[in-house]
């Protein structure tokens, strides 16, 4: 493709500093996402996913690699250098608890990214924006002036997109939102996201741990492992055709409700996350796969193409 | 069919505060039989884990009420003193809570957390049989005895909940409690503990009422389902019956299914149930769903709502009206 990505990570590296050495939290992960296109960041907990979120847009400083945002690179920019770029790219936090200040009205929550962009003039502009904005995502205008606590998980989640859409950005990481939610409300809230996108052209990255979520709400998936990338396909594709033993794995171990599957024992995948601190070199998935050899305990698998668009980083795969 | 060890009639839970009346579960009435499992679904706030609560007596004393009966191998729980509530707990009874990460005393070393409950139902009991027992179920759950000395914080999420089953298990109870059992657990755990626990079904040959609000665990696991909605079970019957999409269903268990995306299935746009679920303090009249319901008629709206049966099945909903018959 000829047109430039939104965003390009080349190489990217997170790694915190723990008294047991570096934790790899990420590890070597390349995107390319173009406009209008949703990525959804599949794995556990501890795989580095919502690091990466956070490392794109800079709420932590990456440690090595680079950060391209619409051509520009954005690695070294410096916080003041930052703010306008904030415009562009918001995030949606995973938990809409204690991602709201408690002591703000549902309005100030939603008025804060307009004042501090100072993008209208007049106190009656940033309130009618803050209306407008409550009825792009569904809430009920008679909450204006009432506090977090008292709403549920889904109107609260509901002004956390409204916040992140308030300064009409082009770019969205959208950090598990909907994990913290009960089903029904799950669906109306990824309804409205899908609705939102479409409406104005958005770009998300979409985290999440749960594959039924991100097959459908993304163009393509990536799968993550103790920070490294083990697979990258167009949606279709990867849910079709998985290829790395841990993409499997994960797909086998969702509950499917419908009783036709009941009895028979899917495989269950032995162990458990191990340690992203100073991880030994060789697959990190390794030590739980039953596939394993040799050449996976001591060599890194490179992160290659096998048909086309279809990333794997795999011995095995062939 | 076999014997019935837990039948609850009529069951009704308030909590008062502040003079506000929430009335949390309305007139529960469910049998349970020796070996069975029964998959109480519905979501937050539908009543579920105060209907498990009820069961142990382990409400908040001063601020709810219990109606109703809780027959336990024909004795009603509700009426029990605290010493006989006691020796029901943990030994016939027993529950496994949702968060491992919380439910463990974290200055306790987990052999002696399970020693505990052993300790105190077995009066006389002697330390080295105490000891093998622990061993025993430890590696029952799949953790290596030896590790029986660390603390809580030395396991992962996945260990703790074994641990959490570990206890309760401890006393070969005839009834587990499983409050969401896996839904602190990333999906390739859950999948571990569910397996096991299944493995561990068969062995002790417990009853269980498996607590969730994912219908992909209940086809998975259980032998009935019940559905709750407002405090209410407002659909009963076996897996079968309940999972079988030919048939009609009640609209919230329809559209508890619509809401899930699935992954064997490709569809551009899931089929939520509009709006929230309802306040316990201020219950719609009527039908409780009926505010949220697409089929919702005018006989919905106020006064009592019929049941529809067949066998052990039920449904309650007007729009089965007219097949009472089949009674």
């Amino acid at each position: 493709m000829s047109e430039t990505p939104l965003l390009e990570t080349i190489h990217l590296k997170k790694y915190f500093d723990t008294p047991a050495g570096p934790l790899h939290a990420v590890d070597d992960v390349n995107i390319k996402l173009y406009k209008g296109k949703t990525l959804g960041v599949v794995g556990e907990s501890g795989c580095g996913k919502s690091t990466l979120g956070r490392t794109v847009l800079k709420l932590l400083e990456s440690t090595d690699g680079q950060i391209i945002y619409n051509g520009e690179d954005i690695t070294f920019k410096k916080k003041k250098e930052m703010l306008p770029l904030r415009r562009q790219m918001q995030i949606i936090f995973q938990d809409p608890f204690s991602s709201l200040d408690p002591k703000m009205t549902v309005a100030d929550i939603i008025e804060e990214p307009l004042k501090i962009h100072k993008l209208f003039k007049t106190k009656e502009e940033r309130q009618a924006r803050v209306v407008e904005l409550m009825s792009l995502v569904g809430l009920d205008e008679r909450y204006v002036n009432t506090y977090p606590h008292e709403l549920d998980g889904g109107r609260r989640q509901r002004i956390g997109v409204a916040r992140a859409l308030a300064l009409n950005p082009e770019f969205i990481v959208c950090d598990e939102p909907v994990s913290a939610l009960d089903v029904s409300i799950q669906a109306q809230i990824l309804n409205l996201m899908m609705d939102l996108k479409d409406q104005l052209g958005l770009t998300y990255i979409f985290i999440t741990h749960d594959l039924s979520v991100v097959k459908h709400i993304s163009d393509d998936i990536m799968v993550l492992y103790l920070g490294k990338m083990a697979e990258m396909a167009p949606s279709d594709m990867l849910f079709d055709n998985p290829l790395h033993p841990y993409t499997k794995a994960l797909l086998t171990a969702i509950p499917i409700p419908d009783i036709s599957y009941k009895g028979k024992e899917a495989e269950v995948m032995k162990g458990e996350v191990t340690s992203p601190i100073n991880p030994p070199p060789g697959c990190r998935f390794a030590a739980r796969c039953p596939f394993a050899k040799e050449e996976c305990r001591s060599v890194t698998p490179e992160f290659r193409e096998v048909e086309p668009n279809h990333f794997v980083a795999c011995h095995i795969v062939k | 069919m076999g014997e019935t060890l837990l039948e609850l009639k009529d069951l009704s839970v308030r909590y008062t505060t502040d003079g506000v009346i929430s009335r949390a579960v309305n007139h529960v009435n469910l049998k349970l039989d020796k070996g069975e499992i029964l998959g109480l679904v519905g979501e937050t706030g539908a009543g579920k884990t105060t209907t498990a609560l009820s069961l142990l007596k382990l409400l908040p004393k001063y601020t709810s009420e219990v109606d109703g009966e809780i027959l336990f191998e024909g004795k009603d729980i509700n009426k029990m003193d605290d010493k006989e509530i006691r020796n029901i707990r943990g030994s016939k009874i027993s529950m496994i809570f949702q968060d491992p990460m919380t439910s463990l005393n974290p200055v306790f070393r987990v052999g002696e957390q399970i020693a505990d409950v052993i300790k105190i139902h077995n009066e006389g009991i002697s330390l080295h049989e105490v000891e093998d027992r622990v061993d025993n179920i430890l590696t029952m759950v799949g953790i290596p005895p030896s590790r029986k000395r660390e603390y809580p914080h030395q396991f992962s999420g996945g260990m703790k909940q074994r641990i959490m089953i570990a206890i309760a298990i401890a006393c070969n109870p005839d009834l587990l409690l499983a409050d969401e059992p896996t839904t602190a657990l990333d999906v390739t755990i859950q999948a571990q503990v569910i397996k096991m626990m299944r493995n561990l079904q068969k062995e002790l040959k417990s009853s269980v009422i498996l607590i969730t609000h994912d219908l992909g665990i209940v086809a998975n696991f259980c032998d009935k389902v019940a559905i709750m909605y407002a405090g209410e079970i407002i659909e009963y019957g076996t897996l079968e019956e309940l999972f079988d999409k030919s048939k009609p269903h009640h609209p919230y268990t329809e559209g508890l299914f619509g809401s899930i995306p699935n992954i064997q299935e490709k569809t551009s746009r899931l089929k939520p149930i509009f709006g929230l679920t309802p306040n316990p303090a201020e219950l719609p009249e009527g039908c409780h769903f009926h505010p949220r319901c697409e089929k919702c008629m005018e006989v919905c709206k106020s006064g009592e709502v019929p049941t529809y049966r067949n066998g052990d099945y039920r449904c309650q909903c007007h729009l089965f009206a007219g097949k009472e018959a089949a009674v």
